[in-house]
């Protein structure tokens, strides 16, 4: 196989963050919007700080939701400063890439049904748990 | 397969046009709100346009020096620690979309490659190197590090569970 050159590979990244822009532009034109429509009182009446109830509700948007994790870098960066606790948005984070309700179909027709099944619901699972762990650490160090 | 990717494409503009749609809806009741949006949007451009310039260097700089389908395929002839290693490695340093490897996954799969390999892969796309300034801009050092260590660790065991639960 031909070795791509640097121009090539150059031209394959610009392609690829390319592809992401009309996603990151729109998300980001979204979070504004929502930033100054709703207020910060309303995050703070639905993630009360309960570690099981932020990291759950964190897991089930990042599972439903699914793109590049650029995306949601940008989503979760922005919506731990409107004062989402740390847990729900890692959860959020992590379960976006790892749980992809969008692509079950295709995750279960091509590996397999059950193992499409019990790999989602235990990412679902780890994502509270990876969330948890991480967020404790790091009130330890 | 082609149109297909060219419906995905073109359902990320219609996105972006319904977002503008609901800014000139918004409009009309309250031009206040817009500028306010406006205002923040540019904020936050102008914050994070140094870092994707980051991005898009190392995104270059890996894809020239690392071929990730070339470890996957080298995963499915390691078991043990090295398999661990190389599936942990490739996913890491996998780019695209998810479904992009689901064809090459199911290959590995039907050559006997081990279902926790193929899982820990799946779980470590998680985490993208190329992309870890704009996680480390949002969230910091020491956040980004523990994440990935975590992340990491929990591949393992999510491969060796999910497994488990097939084989039962």
């Amino acid at each position: 196989m031909k070795k791509a050159t640097l121009e090539q590979t150059a031209f394959k990244a610009a392609k690829s963050l390319y592809s992401m822009f009309p996603i990151i532009l729109g998300i980001i034109l979204l979070i504004s919007l929502v930033n100054v429509i709703i207020p910060k009182t309303f995050y703070s009446s639905v993630f009360k700080g309960n570690i099981l109830t932020d990291s759950f509700i964190g897991s089930f948007i990042g599972s439903i939701s699914a793109g590049s994790p650029a995306t949601s870098y940008i989503i979760g960066g922005e919506l731990l400063k409107q004062g989402i606790s740390l847990i729900a948005v890692t959860a959020f984070l992590v379960a976006w890439v790892t749980v992809g309700l969008v692509q079950f179909p295709a995750e279960s027709m091509l590996l397999g049904k059950k193992f499409a099944v019990i790999r989602n619901i235990i990412a679902f699972i780890f994502s509270m748990i990876v969330a948890v762990i991480t967020v404790l650490i790091l009130g330890v160090l | 397969m082609k149109d297909k990717k060219q419906d995905k494409n073109y359902r990320k503009w219609w996105f972006l046009l319904g977002v503008i749609v609901l800014y000139l809806a918004v409009w009309l009741f309250s031009s206040e709100i817009i500028i306010k949006s406006l205002q923040f949007f540019l904020m936050i451009i102008k914050r994070i346009i140094p870092v994707f310039i980051l991005v898009f260097v190392l995104m270059v700089l890996i894809n020239y020096f690392i071929k990730p389908k070339r470890i996957v395929n080298y995963f499915g002839k390691k078991a043990g620690i090295k398999g661990w290693i190389i599936s942990i490695t490739a996913g890491l340093l996998s780019t695209g979309p998810m479904y992009m490897w689901y064809p090459l996954l199911n290959q590995m799969q039907k050559k006997g490659v081990k279902n926790r390999f193929i899982t820990a892969f799946l779980y470590n796309r998680a985490i993208k190197l190329p992309l870890l300034p704009l996680l480390i801009f949002y969230f910091g050092w020491a956040y980004t590090i523990i994440l990935t260590m975590v992340m990491i660790i929990a591949s393992v065991f999510q491969g060796i569970i999910v497994e488990k639960i097939l084989e039962v």
